[in-house]
Order: structure tokens, then sequence, then C-alpha cells
């Protein structure tokens, strides 16, 4: 990487709570040093909507339906290199939780026989993303360059990443960033 | 049967018995204060009379053996016939050893799956391989499963009629020899060659063993007079001799026929070899799915206490006593493993030992002790009736005397065939009426999978050594789940203690699982092939060091049984939206 250009950083959240993202802002000050060396493209932090070809891709939560397949399959075409971002890009996580169940029983628990459910009826509006049968981690779609580990990842593991792709070598994450009790 | 049996039929078992009447029946077998070495004997025996073992049994025992609670829970919970829940009425537990799974052994166990009284369990092979599906029923062995069959148990059950009562017919196992050689046609006088030992004096046997070239028959093949050299050569007071009775390889049932209808043979074996090493006490580890052998093993011994040839003075020697007691195991393969079964016998989990010391030197309570495989015992007695030379003319060069064979699987005579060492495959598969085979597995899941190329090799320990199972398969099978149903099984099995066995088994299953389900793709073969190898050179036993055997024989030998069934998908990726859509795309249109 040149120091002249910067590199650029898209983001996303699937089928994720938006904790990985929290996280990742939690480098605080530190971002400040990264200001000149980082811009982002496409990213819900800064709210740009289009995704154009970029260095990095970070991709938070699993697939759960249509969309994020799609998306996450632009984000691939978009980025020289894709990462995984915590339990649920990797894993599936909380979402996959629904896996035991059927997608007929999901939808029928939620919306008919629910507590409290007023006009029972299976969301139809075409607009809807159709959900997948089963909540996928994104590499069931993608190769991953990189898999972040944690629930969420700690924000020097996030640091260590972008340093490590700045400083043109592979990262390196102690045992205190992949390490969870 | 007769009420003194000390394992009758058993069931229906009440929700929770009480323990209190059993328990005046332990201390009657096992003495007041009962010692922690029965502990195991002790468990199989509440087990079987009243379906679990109730908190209550754990809670005496720990007082009577001085043990912690956690202690006897640890036991419990490593065999797989112990359990500390209340038991269904009938429990049935349905064999499922791949030749039995494709006999419609899952529909089966489905057929009585929403029934009520009863739990139907899978299982490992229960030693009815040429008579199956089999299944066992609170213990006992239930043959040839035909759908009128399960149709009366299902009856049976239905009106929870004893299972005491249910028709002999139905548990009848047959010897199902299909040829007999010198081993099993061998007639003699039981106690003769005990007494032919005694006369001619322990060095001279022992160089009759040598000259024999006798190996062991349970799967490894060690020369036995090494061990039992090594085990002569210790001057302790105290020795022992073990008959390694678990058959606890799928496929084999060669040992079944010996214990049920050849025992004086066994014992006459067990004697000799006592007398040669100096062991005052034997044992017989009997499988927990040989259960039904239990009673009618004891009359055999008794009847030779009766005939002076066990106890205080064997044939009159005033400087030989010797005895031999039954100890049960509890649905453990890995309790085969000779180490593990000296932790077994000793009432503890069958966790493998470190070895050395091997047991020859160290074994059962630490003291020098023989374990010999069934068929090996009965080798013995044979070798002192016939001399060496004759014994080693049987066999071929490196591998004397004759082998059991116990032939399961697709072929037209299944049962055990006796064969000289060095008979080729295909003889073998000739005289069990089968035609061009796709393969056969030789030496059960820890063996070697054989395909047509190779059938003409001999069965011996310089080619394709054997512990004695054969399972012959058929054109229209599938190797796949010969396989899959194999690394299930040492998955099932493996003890848990070392991480290569452990860990490895698992990550084998699941990502044949995955290529099962069609999600598999390049990198699944070879997380297989990595976790097969790490086991198979770094785990603690011989389970771990064998259980990459199946995958690797098939990769070997048919690559494209696996090729064929990955996904085309060289970035490792599986998921197909349109059909994962699918489901969704119907629910809206509803
Ligand atoms: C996992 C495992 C299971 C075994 N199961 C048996 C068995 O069921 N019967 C047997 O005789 N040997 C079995 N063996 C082999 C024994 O460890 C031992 O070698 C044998 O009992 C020695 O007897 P032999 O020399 O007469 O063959 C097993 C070994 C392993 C590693
Ligand atoms: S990994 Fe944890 S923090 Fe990240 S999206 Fe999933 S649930 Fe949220
Ligand atoms: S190899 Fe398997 S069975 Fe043997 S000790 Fe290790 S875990 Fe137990």
């Amino acid at each position: 990487m040149s120091d002249t250009r910067k590199i650029t950083v898209a983001t996303c959240s699937l089928a994720g709570c938006f904790g990985c993202h929290m996280s990742f802002l939690d480098i605080d000050e530190r971002i400040v040093a990264l200001v000149d060396k980082v811009s982002f493209g496409r990213t819900p932090l800064t709210d740009i909507h289009t995704l154009h070809a970029c260095d990095i891709g970070l991709v938070e939560g699993g697939l759960c339906n249509d969309e994020n397949v799609h998306v996450v399959r632009h984000f691939r075409q978009q980025c020289k290199i894709l990462v995984a971002v915590g339990a649920c890009a990797i894993n599936g996580g909380v979402p996959a939780m629904r896996n035991r169940y059927g997608l007929a029983e999901c939808l029928e628990e939620s919306y008919l026989y629910g507590v409290g459910v007023a006009d029972p009826q299976i969301p139809s509006d075409p607009e809807l993303p159709l959900l997948l049968n089963q909540v996928h981690p994104i590499q069931d779609a993608v190769k991953v360059d990189y898999f972040l580990t944690g629930c969420p990842p700690p924000a020097e593991a996030f640091l260590e990443l972008l340093t490590a792709v700045l400083e043109n070598r592979a990262p390196q994450m102690s045992y205190a960033l992949r390490h969870f009790d | 049967m007769t009420t003194t049996d000390t394992f009758p039929r058993c069931g229906p078992y009440p929700a929770a018995a009480p323990f209190a009447p059993i328990r005046e029946e332990l201390t009657t077998r096992f003495g007041a204060m009962p010692d922690r070495l029965d502990l195991l004997q002790i468990l199989v025996s509440i087990q079987h009379r009243l379906g679990y073992v109730p908190a209550e049994a754990i809670s005496w025992l720990a007082t009577n053996l001085g043990l912690s609670r956690a202690e006897i829970h640890g036991v419990v919970a490593f065999y797989s016939f112990l359990e500390e829940t209340p038991p269904a009425p009938y429990t049935l537990r349905f064999s499922t050893n791949i030749t039995e799974l494709w006999q419609g052994q899952e529909a089966n166990m489905a057929r009585f799956k929403d029934l009520p009284n009863v739990r139907a369990l899978p299982t490992s092979c229960i030693g009815l391989g040429d008579q199956g599906p089999a299944a066992l029923v609170n213990g006992y062995p239930l043959p040839r499963l035909t759908a009128t069959r399960l149709d009366a148990i299902a009856r049976a059950i239905a009106s929870r009629r004893p299972v005491a009562e249910w028709p002999a017919e139905w548990f009848k196992v047959d010897p199902n020899v299909r040829l007999a050689g010198p081993l099993l046609e061998f007639a003699f006088t039981p106690g003769a060659l005990v007494e032919r030992v005694l006369a001619a004096g322990d060095a001279a046997f022992m160089e009759m063993l040598r000259a024999s070239g006798l190996r062991g028959r349970g799967g490894a093949g060690f020369a036995t007079h090494a061990k039992w050299d090594a085990c002569r050569a210790e001057v302790v007071p105290e020795k022992y001799v073990v008959c390694n009775a678990d058959e606890g390889e799928p496929g084999t049932f060669k040992d079944r026929l010996l214990l049920s209808d050849h025992a004086e043979l066994l014992i006459e074996g067990m004697t000799i070899a006592a007398r040669v090493v100096g062991a005052k006490q034997g044992y017989i580890y009997l499988r927990g799915e040989y259960l039904w052998l239990y009673d009618r093993l004891n009359a055999a011994l008794e009847a030779r206490r009766r005939a002076g040839l066990l106890g205080a003075k064997v044939c009159g020697a005033a400087d030989f006593p010797f005895d031999i007691a039954i100890h049960l195991g509890a649905g453990a393969y890995v309790c085969g493993e000779e180490s593990a079964l000296l932790e077994s016998l000793e009432g503890r989990r069958g966790v493998p030992r470190i070895r050395p010391p091997f047991p020859a030197t160290h074994g059962y309570r630490g003291r020098p002790t023989v374990v010999n495989n069934v068929e090996t015992y009965c080798a013995i007695a044979q070798l002192a009736g016939i001399g060496a030379a004759e014994f080693a003319a049987l066999g071929s060069q490196g591998s004397a005397g004759t082998k059991l064979h116990s032939v399961s699987g697709d072929c037209a005579h299944p049962g055990i065939f006796e064969c000289a060492m060095g008979t080729q495959v295909s003889t073998l598969l000739d005289l069990c009426g089968t035609r061009d085979p796709l393969a056969v597995q030789v030496g059960g899941p820890s063996g070697r999978l054989l395909f047509p190329e190779e059938f003409h090799l001999p069965l011996d320990f310089s080619h394709v050594s054997s512990g004695g199972s054969f399972m012959v398969i058929g054109r229209e099978r599938d190797l796949f789940e010969l396989v899959y149903n194999f690394v299930a099984f040492f998955h099932h099995e493996s003890c848990g203690f070392c991480t290569p066995c452990r860990s490895g088994s698992n990550i084998m299953l699941n990502a044949l699982q995955r290529i099962r389900r069609g999600q598999g793709t390049e990198h699944e073969l070879q997380i297989i092939t990595e976790a097969a190898a790490v086991a198979s050179k770094a785990s603690h036993c011989g389970l771990g060091h064998t259980l990459g055997n199946p995958f690797q024989d098939l990769e070997r030998g048919r690559p494209a049984v696996f090729q064929d069934r990955l996904r085309d998908s060289p970035d490792g990726t599986v998921l197909d939206l349109k059909r994962a859509v699918a489901e969704a795309r119907a629910l809206r249109e509803r």
C-alpha cells in the first residue's frame, strides 16, 4: 500500500445486531490516526449506500434472506479482502437459533399463533426479502479471506486488521483478541 | 431358564422398583462389605434387575465401597448399558452395524418409536450379524427380526407380557457353523490336556508353544509364547489369566460360538495357561451383549469344579489351585482393548492405560496378567492335544493353525467358517455363496476394506490379518454409507480420553455428514484426511489408531465414491439460493 493512497473500507450489517459495528467504533480516539489513511465506501456508519470497488469489506451478521445473499455477493465482487466479522457472520450466531425449527413454524409462531398477534397473516408483500429456509454463515455463499471472531470482536481486533493491511502484512491476532472468557 | 439364574430374562420393569430386595441379594453374592473391584459387577446386576441404577443404590454403594458418589456416577456414565434414569418397561436396543442397517434395521427401530412402554435405541453390533437384523430386549438377544416377529414382539409389549414368558424360540441363537475344521471338531476328555501339560512340565509346554508359532486371535496377532514368557519371568506369587470375550469388533461373532458350544475347550486352554504362567485366578471378561451366555458359562465352570478340574487342586495337583470367574462388561467397545479391559475388570471406567508397562508384567491389580482372546485359549488346548508340528502344519508360513471367520452381509450362507490360515479371500467368498461382491470388510471397521482386485490375498498375519469379522458387501450397496456407519461407530465408542480420537472422530463424522447432505466440498475431504492422519499417529490406543482406516481404504481404492458426492465448489461455498428460498416463496403464495 503506498503512503499516498488511502485504503477504502466498506461495511454492512446483514442478519446481525449492529453490535459488531458498535465495537468497531470503540477504537475511539485511535480513529484519528486512521483518518489520513482510511476512507469509507458503502457503510451504515456514514450512510453511504452505493458500493464501489474497495480494499476491505467488513461483513457483520449471517445470511437470513435473499437480500443478504445478494449483498454479500456484491461485497465479494467489489472488495479485495472480505472479512467475516463476529459470531453471526462466522457461524450464523443468534439468528441461526431458528435453524432447529422449520421456516413455516417460525413464521406461524410469529405472525399467526403467537401471543398478542392481531390480524394474523404471514407477511407477503413482494418488497420484503424472501427468508432462507435456514440461516447461513457468510462463507456458505462467498469465499471469505479473514474471520474476526467474537461477539462482538474487540475494537483492537479491527484496529489490528486495518493496521496490518496498511502495513501490507497478514493480521496477527493475539490470544487476548481471540479468547472470550 | 431356572430360577437360580443370576441373569434371568427381566421386565417389564416397574417405573421405580424398590432397591431393598436387591440389596439383600447383592449382599449374598458380593458379601456385606463388597470389594471396590466388584463395583461394575454390582452395577450390572442392579441395572439388569431394576432396569436402572437408582440414586438409592449409588448412595448405598458409596457408603459400602468407600467411594464418592461422583466416582460411581462416573462409572455408570461410561457404560452404554448402565443408566440412572428410571426405565421404560421394555428397552429394545437395535444393532446398527451396517450389514443390519442394510437389512432394514432403521425401519424396525422406527416401528417402536412411538409405542408406549418401550424405548427403541440404537446400539453397536451385538454379535448376531449372521442372524440379523437383531436387537436386545432388556439385555436379551432377539435374532432374525422379521416383520411377523416384530409384530409379535409389539403385541407382547402392548400386553405387558413378562420377557421371561416370551417364547424361547424368539431368543434362539443358532450356532450357525457353516464349515468346521480341526479346531471346532477337536475332541478331548475334559482335564486330559491339563494333565498332559502337568506331566510334561511347564517348560516343555512353553517350548511347544514357541515351536507352534501360535499368534493371538484377537486381532493384533501378537506371538502368544512371547506374552506368556514375559509373564512367566515375573517372580511374584499373584498372577492372573484373563480371557478377552469382549468381541466388540462389529461383524465378529465367532467367540459367541466358542463360548456357547465350546466352553470346555476355552476353560481347558485357560487352565493350561494358568498352570504354565503360574496364575491362581482367571477371569472371563464377557461383553454385556453376551449376558445371555453368563449362566450357561457359569454352569460349565461349576461342572468343572465338581469334576475337580477347577478349585484348590486342579486335576488333583496339590501345587495347582486355580479358579475362574466371569465378569460382565456393559456396552463399551473400547473395553476389548486389553488395558481398558483390565480397568473395567477392576470395576472402573474402561479407559486404556498407558503402555508400557504391558499387562504381562503389570496387569490386573498391577500383577502379571496374560490376556488372550477366546479363540487363542481354544487353540492352546488344541495345541496341547495335537502338538506343535501338526498345529503349525494347519496354517501358512508365519501363521500357524486355523482361523474362525464370522461371515455376514450379502451372501447366501452367513455364519462361522473355520479355514486354514492363508486361505484366500476369494475362497471364503466362494464358500459363503456370494457372486461378484463389490467389496469385503475384513477384521471389522478397524480392519481392511478389500476390493475385487485384492481378493486373491491370503487371510493370514502376513497378508490380510483378521480378528474374525468378514462382512460381504454386495453390488447394490453404497460404500459411502459403510464408511459413514463405521466412523459413527468409532465416534460413539471413543472413550474420550485423548483428543486426536475424541475430537478427530467428531470432526470426521461432521464432515461426512455435510458430504452426505450434499454440502461437502474438497475442503471436507481435506479435513477428514487430516483428522484421520492425526488420529492414526497421535491417539492413545488402538481405537484411535484405526478409526481412519475405513475412510483411508475407500479413498485410496475408490476415490470416486467421495468425489461424486462433492459439490463442485472450488471456493468452498455451498449455498443454493434458489433452493434456499423455495420454502419462503411457497409460504408467500399460500
Ligand atoms: C479398541 C480395541 C478393541 C479390541 N477388542 C478386542 C476384542 O473384542 N476381543 C479381543 O480378543 N481382542 C480385542 N482387542 C485386542 C486386545 O487389545 C488384545 O490384543 C487381545 O485381547 C490379545 O489377545 P490375543 O493375543 O489372544 O489376540 C481390541 C483392541 C482394541 C485396540
Ligand atoms: S456477532 Fe454478536 S455483536 Fe456481532 S452482530 Fe452477531 S450478535 Fe451482534
Ligand atoms: S484413542 Fe480413543 S478410545 Fe483410545 S484412549 Fe484415546 S479417546 Fe479413548
